[in-house]
C-alpha cells in the first residue's frame, strides 16, 4: 500500500493530551517538530534531534520515547502525552511538584523530558532502587547537573505512592 | 550580614519552577510569528582556504526555499565594515558570518538557507555544493605551541596575568625539593541543553522583537542596532528563559546574526536554530598545555612557583581568560613567575566556559601541589594549610574576606579526610582501588565591570514588580531577586514578581562572571531603599527611622496615603575599577573519593564534598544546585569531555552527544555542598560574592589527585579516560 | 534529509516486494537509527517502508524448547520478558546495558541487528568514508581511531558494530530467520554480520530484498553461568569501548561448555569457537581464562590510538569469565564491576 508520493503532504491524526489533532504533514516531519512547530506545543524540547539527550521525551501510547526519532506520519491514531498534558501550574502532577520541591531543575530546558521520562520509568516498574533510577534516567542529559534532585524527586513520588498502596 | 530576613538566606523554592515543570517557560526558538520562515546554516567542510564557488541551484529549486544567503549575495551592513567589533570580543577582528570567501575554521557558516519550513531549509541545505581552494590548516596545539606568543593586547574585563615577584628561576633552581611537570587539558564545548537559536519577529510598525538565546539581551540589542544599522527601528531583545549557556551566550552568536541578516533582507520574521552538530562551531574552552614548577623546602614550604600556559586561540582573535590570574593568590611564595601565552589555530575563537581559565589553570597548579605533597611526604591538605596566606601577595593587598581555612577544615571534617592513608594504592574495597584527593579552588568576586540598573514598582494592590534586563540562565536569579526585594519591602514572596531577560528593562550588562547575584541583587536592594524613601517622602511621614525597621509596616499603606496607584524607583550600581583597597575572591576546598576497578580502569566519582566560601548565600537551595551542577560539569572535564579534532581534516569530530560525552545521571553519586560562613562587606552591598564559577574550579584537579591516590599513577592530561589510565594499572 | 516516499506495508510479502523492487528503499521499524541517519543525510532512502504493521511483534515458544523473537519486538519488551530474564538473562542484561530507556522502547530486535556503525566519520557527510561512500577513503585510519576495531578490520574500514544485544545473541548461537524474494532461510548468527573486507558498505550477508522475520534462540543447557560486561567512556548511555558476553557451564569445577563473544572490537560481534574449546575440560580459574583471552586477541592489530583496547579486551574477557563462573553476573544498574 503506497501512502505518499514524493513529499506529498498527507493527513495524520494524533491524539495529543487527549485531543485529536488532524495535521497535514510531510513524511519527513518528526513527531517532535509536529508538536513544536505545527501544534505549538513547545514543552517538548529539541536538545540534539538525534536521540542522544532525551529532552524530547514524550509518552507515546503510554511509553516514553524520543519524539525526535519518530516520523509523525507513522503514528496515525496513536496517543501522545506531553508535559503540557501532565499537569498545570494550578494542578501540578505529583512529580512536577516533587521536581520543584527537590530543586530538580535549573535552566529548565531538559526538565519536561526528564519528567516525562521519569513517569515512563515508573510505569515500566523499574524505578525501585536508587541505582535503578539513576541508570533508568540516564537517557536524559542535564547540563546544569540537576541529577541528584531529579533522583530525589522520583524517589519521593515512589515512596508516597508505595505508602498509599500500603494504606489501602 | 545577619540573615534575620524572612526570605533571603532561606532555601525557598525556585519561583520559575512551576512554569518550567509544566513546559510553560518559552525559550528562544519557541516563539511563533505570522509568516515565520526558517534559516539553516550550511557549514564549511574545510578548516582553511577560500570559497571558489557556491552552487545553490539545487537548493534554490527545493520546494519552500525562499532565499539563500552566501558571501556573494549577502546584504551590506556595518558588521561587514573592518571597524566593526562586538563589545565583548577579545582583541582582534571578530568572525563575521558570510563576510567573504575566506574560511577560518571547519564548520564555518558558508550559506544560510531560508525556507518556509524548518524541514525545507534543513533538506535544501544538504543540496548546496561548495568548492574550495584549500590551504594548509593548523589545528594541532601540540604542533603550534612552539609559535606561542604573549598576547600584545589584553582583553577588556579579563584581569591581566600578574607580574613576577622575586626571582622564581633562581629560587626554583636552589630549592631542595622540586616538582616540575607538564599538564594538558583538552578542548571542551559548553553544550547547553538548549540549542542556540534566535527568532527575529519583524514587526510592521518598525519594531523588531528578537527572541534570542543569550546571557545578555542588552548587549545583543546594542550589537544588532549597530551591526545592522537599525537606528530608525525599535529593537527589543527578549530572553526570559535561557536553557543554559555557561559562557557561550556572552557574545552575540551566529544564530542571532544570521536571523537578523535574513529578516532585514526579507522583511520577514526568521528563526535560526544551530543544530547540535554545529554547536561546536560557536566557541570552546581553550585546550592548553601548562608546565608548573614548584620549588620547596623539605617541609613543603614553597619558595618558587612557576606556571606557564599555552592556550589555543583562533587566527583572528586573541581570546584570553584568567588561566593563571589566580595562581599566585593561594599559597605564600616570594618567587612567583606566571607566563600566559597563546597559539593560533584554524578554529573558531575560544569562548569563556564556566570558570574560564581558572578551571584549567587550577587543574595544573593543584595537580602539581599534590605532586609536591607526595614529594615532601606531606598530607595534601596539611601542605596547603602550611602554605596558607590570607593576603594578596601579588598586589600586596588585603583580601576583603577569605574563609578558605574554614573550607579546608569543614570540608575535611565532613569528608572524613583524617581517615585517609597517605600511600597511593593503600585504600581498597575488593577490586576497587579507592582514592581520596583534594584541591583548592578560587574565583574572582566582583560586581559586574559595567554599571547595572534595576527598577522596583509597587502598585496599589500591594504587588511589587522587580525588573532588570539580565537573564536567568538557570542560576536562580529570578528567585534571589524576589527574595531580596520581598525582604526589603517587607512583603511576602508571593507579592513579588521579577521580570528579567529583556532589553527594554533597566540596563544590566550580562549574566556571567559570577557577578550577577551581587550586581543585580545590589541594584534591586538599592532600588527598594530608594522606593521606600520615596514612599515616606510622599506620605509625609516623619517617623521614618522606626518605619523602615518595623517589619509590620505595609508600604502599600504609604502608597495609599500618598494617593498614588503606583510608585517606582530605579537604582544604579557602579563598580569603580580603580582605587580598590582589597582583593576579593571566592574560595573552595573540594574533597573527592574515586573508586577505580584495579584492572579495567573504570572510574566512579563516588563522593564529592565541596566546601565553598562565597560570602552571603541568598538561597541555600538554589545555591546548592548551582555548586552541584558546577561539580558535575567538572566531572565531565575530568573524565569525559574532549572536543577532539582530526588534525588531518582540521575538524572537530566530537560533534554529537554520542561522541562528546557529558556526565549522565549514572555518573553522579554523592555530592555534598557546605557553605562556610563568610562575612564580606566590600564586594557587594548585599554581602554576596558570586557562585557561578567557584563550584567548578577545584573538582577536576581533586579528581585527578584522587586518581593518583587510588592508583599511584599520575595522569597529567584531561580527560582521564581509560586509555590514559590503563598503563598505570599493571596486573 | 533527502525527501522520500512513505509506505506502510501490511504484509511480509508486500514489504519484500517493495523492498526488492526499489533499490533505494529502506525498511523502518523503531526508526531510532534510520531516522537519525536520514537527518544526517547518511541514509538517503527514496522510499521508507514502514513495517511496524507486520505481524512480527511476538515472542513465541519454539518446539525445540527455544524462543523466537519477532523482528518487531522492542528491545525493552525482550529485556523485561520473564521468559527472557529466566532463560536468557545474558540477553536481557546486554540489552539493558545499551542505549536508554526511551530508545529501548522504540528500537526493535531486527533494527538492532541492522544498526550501522557509530564511527564519527561515517556519520559526517562532509568527510570521506568508505562505508558511506565506497572509494572515498577512511580518515579514521590516520585520524581519531581510539574507539575503532582491533580485530578483523580491513585497509578500507576499521569501524566497529556498536550493538550490545548482538554480542549476547552471538554468544547464544542465535539464528536469524529471514525472508526474501527467494523464500525463507535461516542464517547462523556468526554468519549474519560480515567483516568489512573489500566492501565495507555492506554490514550483513542479507541478500537484496531480504527482511528479518525473527531471531531464534536455541534451548540452553540448564544453569549456565553468564555475564555481560561493558566498558565505556561514561557509566551509561554510551557505546562500548569493549564489551564481553559469556555463557559458561561448569560441573564439578570443570568447564563443560563456554561461549564467549566480544563487542565493539570488530565489524561484528567477535566469536572464536575454536578458542572456546580451550576452555572445555579445564578448571574455571584465572590462568585458564587468561589463556583464552590471549588466544582470542592474538590476531588483534592496533591503530595509532586504540592499542589500549587490546589490553582492555583481554582484561575484560578474563573478568567477565570470572563473573560468569562465579555466578555473579555484572549488574547493569550498579556500576561497580563485580
Amino acid at each position: 500500500m503506497i501512502l505518499t508520493q514524493d513529499s506529498t503532504q498527507i493527513e495524520v491524526t494524533i491524539h495529543v493530551n487527549g485531543t485529536p489533532h488532524a495535521v497535514k504533514t510531510d513524511p519527513c516531519v518528526t513527531l517532535l517538530d509536529l508538536l513544536r512547530d505545527h501544534l505549538q506545543l513547545t514543552g517538548s524540547k529539541k536538545g540534539c534531534d538525534h536521540g542522544q539527550c532525551g529532552a524530547c521525551t514524550v509518552l507515546l501510547d503510554g511509553k516514553r520515547v524520543n519524539s525526535c526519532l519518530v516520523l509523525a506520519i507513522s503514528r496515525e491514531g496513536s496517543s501522545v502525552t506531553t508535559i503540557e498534558g501532565l499537569g498545570s501550574i494550578a494542578n501540578l502532577h505529583p512529580l512536577q511538584s516533587a521536581f520543584i520541591r527537590h530543586d530538580a531543575l535549573q535552566c529548565g530546558y531538559c526538565t519536561p523530558g526528564q519528567i516525562c521520562s521519569a513517569i515512563g520509568l515508573m510505569l515500566e516498574g523499574h524505578a525501585k532502587s536508587h541505582d535503578e533510577i539513576r541508570e533508568g534516567m540516564s537517557g536524559n542529559l542535564c547540563r546544569c547537573g540537576a541529577y541528584i534532585g531529579i533522583v530525589e524527586a522520583i524517589e519521593d513520588v515512589m515512596e508516597s505512592e508505595s505508602s498509599r498502596e500500603e494504606n489501602r | 550580614m545577619a540573615d534575620a530576613a524572612l526570605n533571603t538566606g532561606r532555601p525557598l523554592l525556585r519561583v520559575d519552577g512551576p512554569l518550567k515543570v509544566t513546559g510553560g517557560a518559552k525559550y528562544a526558538a519557541e516563539y511563533d510569528a505570522p509568516d515565520l520562515v526558517h534559516g539553516v546554516i550550511v557549514p564549511s567542510s574545510i578548516a582553511r582556504g577560500r570559497i571558489v564557488s557556491v552552487d545553490t541551484r539545487a537548493a534554490q529549486a527545493f520546494p519552500g526555499v525562499l532565499k539563500i544567503f552566501t558571501h556573494e549575495n549577502r546584504p551590506w551592513g556595518a558588521h561587514f565594515s573592518v571597524f566593526f567589533k562586538d563589545p565583548m570580543g577579545p582583541p582582534g577582528k571578530p568572525f563575521r558570518p558570510l563576510l567573504d570567501g575566506q574560511v577560518h575554521f571547519s564548520g564555518q557558516p558558508v550559506a544560510l538557507i531560508v525556507a518556509e519550513s524548518f524541514e525545507a531549509a534543513r533538506d535544501a541545505a544538504a543540496l548546496v555544493r561548495v568548492s574550495y581552494h584549500t590551504e594548509a590548516h593548523k589545528t594541532d596545539l601540540e604542533k603550534e605551541a612552539v609559535h606561542a606568543y604573549t598576547p600584545p593586547r589584553t582583553r577588556l574585563g579579563v584581569p591581566p596575568t600578574p607580574k613576577p615577584t622575586g626571582d622564581a628561576d633562581r629560587a626554583f633552581a636552589s630549592s631542595p625539593v622540586k616538582v616540575e611537570a607538564t599538564y594538558r587539558a583538552s578542548p571542551e564545548n559548553h553544550h547547553p541543553m538548549e540549542l542556540f537559536a534566535s527568532t527575529v519577529v519583524w514587526g510592521a510598525d518598525k519594531t523588531i522583537t528578537v527572541y534570542d538565546k543569550t546571557q545578555s539581551p542588552k548587549s545583543v540589542q546594542i550589537y544588532l542596532k549597530a551591526a545592522f544599522l537599525l537606528f530608525g527601528r525599535r529593537v527589543r531583545v527578549v530572553s526570559p528563559y535561557v536553557g543554559g549557556a555557561f559562557g557561550l551566550g556572552l557574545r552575540p552568536q551566529q544564530s542571532v546574526f544570521l536571523a537578523m541578516l535574513a529578516a532585514k533582507a526579507l522583511k520577514r520574521s526568521v528563526r535560526v536554530v544551530i543544530p547540535r552538530d554545529q554547536m561546536y562551531t560557536l566557541g570552546y574552552r581553550a585546550n592548553a598545555i601548562q608546565t608548573v614548577s614548584l620549588g620547596a623546602d623539605e617541609d613543603g614550604h614553597l619558595h618558587a612557583l612557576k606556571q606557564e600556559a599555552i592556550a589555543a586561540t583562533s587566527q583572528y582573535e586573541d581570546a584570553q581568560d584568567p588561566m593563571l590570574f589566580f595562581s599566585g593568590l593561594l599559597y605564600g611564595c616570594e618567587n612567583v613567575k606566571l607566563a600566559y601565552k597563546l597559539a593560533k589555530l584554524d578554529t573558531i575563537s575560544p569562548c569563556d566556559m564556566r570558570a574560564p581559565g581558572a578551571a584549567t589553570g587550577m587543574f595544573a597548579l593543584e595537580s602539581a601541589m599534590d605532586e609536591l605533597a607526595y614529594a615532601t611526604g606531606r598530607d595534601p591538605l596539611d601542605l596547603r594549610l602550611e602554605n596558607y596566606i590570607d593576603y594578596d601577595q601579588m598586589e600586596h593587598r588585603k583580601m576583603s574576606s577569605k574563609a578558605l581555612r574554614d573550607c579546608y577544615t569543614q570540608g575535611a571534617d565532613k569528608f572524613g579526610w583524617s581517615a585517609r592513608t597517605a600511600a597511593p594504592r593503600s585504600m581498597r574495597d575488593g577490586r576497587d582501588l579507592i582514592g581520596w584527593g583534594m584541591a583548592t579552588g578560587i574565583w574572582d568576586a566582583a560586581l559586574s565591570p559595567l554599571p547595572a540598573r534595576a527598577t522596583v514598582t509597587l502598585t496599589a494592590d500591594n504587588r511589587l514588580e522587580v525588573t532588570t534586563s539580565v537573564t536567568d540562565i538557570g542560576t536562580g536569579t529570578y528567585t534571589i531577586l524576589s527574595q531580596l526585594a520581598a525582604d526589603a519591602m517587607q512583603l511576602p514572596m508571593d507579592r513579588v514578581t521579577t521580570r528579567l531577560g529583556d532589553s527594554s528593562l533597566p540596563y544590566n550588562p550580562t549574566q556571567g562572571g559570577s557577578w550577577t547575584a551581587s550586581t543585580a541583587g545590589s541594584a534591586v536592594q538599592a532600588a527598594c531603599e530608594k522606593l521606600k524613601d520615596k514612599l515616606l517622602k510622599h506620605s509625609h511621614r516623619t517617623d521614618q527611622a522606626s518605619l523602615t525597621s518595623d517589619p509590620s509596616v505595609e508600604f502599600v499603606t504609604l502608597l495609599n496615603v500618598a494617593g498614588k496607584a503606583r510608585m517606582e524607583a530605579t537604582a544604579t550600581i557602579t563598580n569603580l575599577p580603580f582605587g580598590k583597597k582589597f582583593t576579593s575572591a571566592t574560595h573552595s576546598a573540594v574533597f573527592v573519593e574515586v573508586r577505580i576497578d584495579e584492572e579495567l580502569g573504570a572510574i566512579r566519582v563516588t563522593r564529592v564534598v565541596s566546601a565553598i566560601a562565597a560570602g552571603r548565600i541568598l538561597n541555600p537551595l538554589t545555591a546548592q544546585s548551582q555548586i552541584r551542577g558546577a561539580a558535575i560539569m567538572a566531572i565531565g572535564k575530568a573524565l569525559h569531555e574532549d572536543a577532539a579534532s582530526d588534525h588531518n581534516l582540521g575538524r572537530c569530530m566530537a560533534h554529537s552527544f554520542a561522541d562528546y560525552h557529558i556526565p549522565s545521571n549514572a555518573d553522579v553519586f554523592d555530592l555534598e555542598v557546605i557553605f562556610v560562613k563568610e562575612l564580606d562587606t566590600e564586594v557587594s552591598p548585599i554581602g554576596t560574592k558570586g557562585l557561578g564559577e567557584i563550584g567548578s574550579v577545584a573538582v577536576a584537579p581533586a579528581i585527578a589527585n584522587a586518581v593518583f591516590h587510588a592508583t599511584g599513577y599520575r595522569v597529567r592530561e584531561l580527560p582521564i579516560t581509560i586509555d590514559r589510565l590503563l598503563p598505570g594499572l599493571p596486573l | 534529509m533527502k525527501r522520500f516516499r512513505y509506505m506502510k506495508a501490511v504484509s511480509v510479502r508486500e514489504a519484500i516486494g517493495i523492498f526488492a523492487a526499489e533499490p533505494g528503499a529502506a525498511l523502518m521499524a523503531g526508526g531510532t537509527n534510520l531516522v537519525d541517519l536520514m537527518k544526517y543525510d547518511v541514509s538517503t532512502p527514496t522510499v521508507v517502508v514502514d513495517i511496524n504493521g507486520l505481524p512480527l511483534h511476538d515472542i513465541t515458544e519454539q518446539p525445540d524448547g527455544g524462543l523466537r523473537l519477532g523482528a518487531l519486538v522492542s528491545n525493552a519488551d525482550v529485556a523485561y520478558d520473564p521468559r527472557i530474564t529466566e532463560r536468557y538473562p545474558l540477553l536481557s542484561s546486554a540489552i539493558l546495558a545499551g542505549a536508554s530507556g526511551q530508545l529501548r522502547n522504540m528500537a526493535t530486535v531486527g533494527g538492532n541487528l541492522l544498526q550501522r556503525t557509530r564511527c564519527s566519520y561515517f556519520y559526517d557527510v562532509q568527510v570521506p568514508c568508505n562505508k558511506r561512500e565506497p572509494g572515498s577513503g577512511c580518515p579514521a585510519k590516520t585520524g581519531l581511531n581510539r574507539g575503532h576495531a582491533i580485530l578483523g578490520a580491513s585497509p578500507l574500514c576499521i569501524a566497529t558494530h556498536p550493538s550490545d544485544m548482538c554480542v549476547a545473541l552471538s554468544a547464544l548461537d542465535a539464528t536469524i530467520l529471514v525472508e526474501g524474494p527467494r523464500g525463507v532461510r535461516s542464517i547462523p548468527f556468526s554468519e549474519f554480520h560480515r567483516l568489512p573486507g573489500e566492501s565495507p558498505e555492506r554490514d550483513t550477508t542479507l541478500e537484496p530484498g531480504e527482511i528479518i522475520l525473527a531471531v531464534d534462540l536455541p534451548l540452553l543447557p540448564p544453569s549456565m553461568g553468564y555475564s555481560y560486561l561493558k566498558i565505556r567512556d561514561r557509566l551509561s548511555y554510551a557505546f562500548a569501548l569493549v564489551s564481553v558476553a559469556v555463557l559458561i557451564k561448569i560441573d564439578d569445577r570443570i568447564i563443560q561448555q563456554a561461549h564467549l563473544s566480544l563487542g565493539s572490537v570488530a565489524h561484528k560481534a567477535w566469536r572464536d569457537k575454536d578458542a572456546e574449546t580451550l576452555l572445555v575440560g579445564a578448571a574455571p580459574v584465572r590462568a585458564v581464562f587468561k589463556r583464552i583471552a590471549d588466544r582470542l586477541l592474538d590476531s588483534a592489530i592496533a591503530q595509532e590510538q586504540n592499542g589500549f583496547k587490546i589490553e582492555l579486551a583481554h582484561r575484560a574477557t578474563v573478568r567477565c569469565l570470572e563473573q560468569a563462573a562465579a555466578g555473579t553476573p555484572q549488574s547493569q544498574a550498579n556500576k561497580r564491576i563485580c
